[in-house]
């Protein structure tokens, strides 16, 4: 978009990806994952992934995460390889499941970043408590993970994640395994956190409301080979509620990411 | 209506089953004790001209003096005079022998537990002992151990090694493939997720193993300890038949044996297994404690 003003876009663009692709070696024939894939990441974004299962989504995130390594193409975060991104601890990764240690409560489980990087005992509990009534689970710090529900397991995952201040959040499909109306309050609670944490966050879904209510930019992508066939920017107000999912923008770029998903589909098969 | 309440209760809770169990096992040793011994019996009767009913076969069969099968009371006399009578120091008490083998048995389950896990680090972190050790540690276990316990001792005797270390190391010999092959497993079972959302944080390969995958394999290696720990009696006791050794069960059930005193053998059984069922009860206890200190619900 403003490819012209590249110097000044490096100063705000948190994550640079060009010509990325990655191909998994299987043992009958190599597998496409991700194809020519182009994105930009700004400081402050709230990012979607969609697309239909396979189409490499989380792939890209696990790329950007350091957790998988990409084929050919340069990817920078905030200016590094994904590697040394990853060992400055520079994003929190929230997976499709809760990934809690079910030996650790609560707490001891905000605490599992924050004693692996050095945190002293005091400032592991003070932001283990501060992140814990961010989420709205004060009170279950001495709890352990199967007495939660999965919702609240979720968002001890999310606490988890933002608790030694990473400047990224990556979300993996965060919600996906959770009913209709635990996860529109989720929804609501996420736009609320990353309104006041100030966090990049890139968000994997296959849900095309979630990613329209909550993103400021949504990428859609097609599968085999995963790769980006649009990208879309809202601009509803960063207080959203879901009140606007009954407004005609909201109809409109729904409409806009849904026919950006037929178009990759029909241009799949 | 009263039989059927009175039924009920014997059935429900733990004691009454097992009591049921207990009664239909003892009489059951019982007929086997007359089956077994009455053809050395019936011998005696009609080399003798006796008269004889089944009643008096029954009560000779349960009171003989080297019976092939002693009957239950026998036995408990035995274990009575040889527990409670004598002084534990004196070499005809069963406490004396049981303290010898639970001794060596306890310093091999140390052992071999300590060479399991530590092998089983080897094998999850270092790929070359991966490939390679673990053929070797199954072949171990496929040889008999009452093949290699006497060439053991021997060979340690001969370095001057003998008493307890000899018999401590077929224990262990024993015990750290349960613990190896378990721990192998417990370090293995994190899920990929779990390893992703370590590698997120950037942890070191010691922070991975004491963080994620020691707390994880914990169930497992208790899964291992309590057939490790049954297994070292077994080691211990197999280690003091050929060694001729002074003291120790083994070496009970071995002049049992000389002597044909059948019920002194049973009496060394008995101990035995009561000794090992405790062992593996402790672990359980140990297990639960762990369990609950952990936050898991087992």
């Amino acid at each position: 978009m403003n490819d012209s003003s590249s110097i000044k876009s490096a100063d705000s663009s948190i994550i640079d990806i060009s010509n990325l692709c990655l191909t998994f070696e299987t043992q009958t024939e190599p597998v496409h994952a991700l194809s020519d894939i182009n994105m930009k990441v700004n400081s402050g974004d709230f990012v979607s992934l969609i697309g239909p299962s396979g189409c490499g989504k989380t792939t890209l995130l696990r790329v950007i995460a350091d957790l998988e390594k990409p084929t050919s193409g340069t990817i920078s975060v905030e200016g590094k390889s994904p590697n040394q991104a990853r060992l400055d601890r520079s994003y929190g990764y929230v997976f499709q499941t809760p990934a809690l240690l079910p030996w650790r409560n609560i707490e001891a489980n905000i605490h599992l970043p924050l004693e692996m990087s050095g945190y002293s005992k005091d400032e592991q509990k003070s932001l283990s408590n501060q992140y814990l009534s961010l989420v709205g689970l004060s009170g279950f710090e001495k709890k352990y993970p199967w007495q939660l529900s999965g919702g609240m397991q979720q968002r001890v995952s999310i606490a988890r994640a933002l608790s030694f201040d990473p400047d990224m959040l990556l979300m993996d499909e965060p919600f996906g395994a959770l009913d209709e109306i635990t996860r529109d309050r989720l929804n609501e609670e996420l736009l609320r956190l990353w309104e006041q944490t100030q966090k990049t966050v890139v968000f994997v879904t296959h849900s095309i409301p979630e990613a329209v209510f909550l993103s400021n930019k949504i990428i859609v992508m097609s599968a085999r080979p995963g790769k980006i066939i649009d990208v879309i920017e809202t601009n509803f107000p960063k207080d959203r509620t879901f009140d606007i999912r009954e407004s005609p923008e909201f109809l409109e770029v729904s409409q806009l990411v849904r026919e950006g998903l037929k178009e990759g589909h029909s241009d799949g098969s | 209506m009263e039989a059927s309440r009175v039924l009920n209760s014997l059935i429900s809770g733990t004691v009454g089953p097992v009591m049921i169990l207990v009664t239909i096992i003892i009489m059951i040793w019982y007929a086997g004790a007359v089956y077994l011994n009455s053809s050395f019996l019936i011998d005696r009767y009609e080399k003798n001209n006796i008269e004889w009913t089944f009643s008096q076969l029954a009560s000779d069969s349960w009171s003989m003096e080297r019976p092939v099968l002693p009957s239950p009371h026998q036995i408990a006399k035995e274990l009575k005079k040889t527990i409670w009578d004598k002084k534990i120091t004196s070499p005809r008490s069963l406490v004396f022998h049981s303290r010898v083998t639970l001794s060596s048995a306890m310093v091999g389950f140390v052992m071999g537990t300590f060479l399991g896990i530590v092998l089983s680090i080897g094998i999850v972190y270092v790929s070359a002992l991966d490939r390679t050790l673990m053929p070797w540690i199954i072949a171990s276990q496929t040889i008999p151990i009452l093949a290699i316990a006497p060439m053991i001792v021997v060979v340690l005797g001969s370095m001057g090694v003998i008493g307890l270390i000899p018999k401590a190391i077929i224990s262990t010999y024993l015990c750290f493939f349960p613990v190896v092959v378990g721990m192998v497993k417990g370090l293995r079972s994190p899920n990929i997720i779990l390893v992703d959302l370590m590698r997120s944080y950037s942890g070191s390969k010691a922070q991975v193993f004491w963080k994620l995958r020691l707390p994880a394999s914990l169930p497992y290696l208790f899964a291992s300890l309590k057939v490790a720990i049954a297994l070292s009696v077994v080691g211990a006791i197999v280690a003091e038949l050929p060694a001729g050794a002074q003291g120790g069960l083994g070496a009970r059930l071995l002049s049992g044996s000389y002597y044909g005193q059948t019920s002194l053998i049973w009496a060394a059984l008995i101990t035995a297994s009561v000794i090992s069922a405790t062992l593996v009860t402790i672990v359980g206890r140990m297990e639960r404690f762990v369990n609950n200190r952990m936050g898991l619900q087992i």
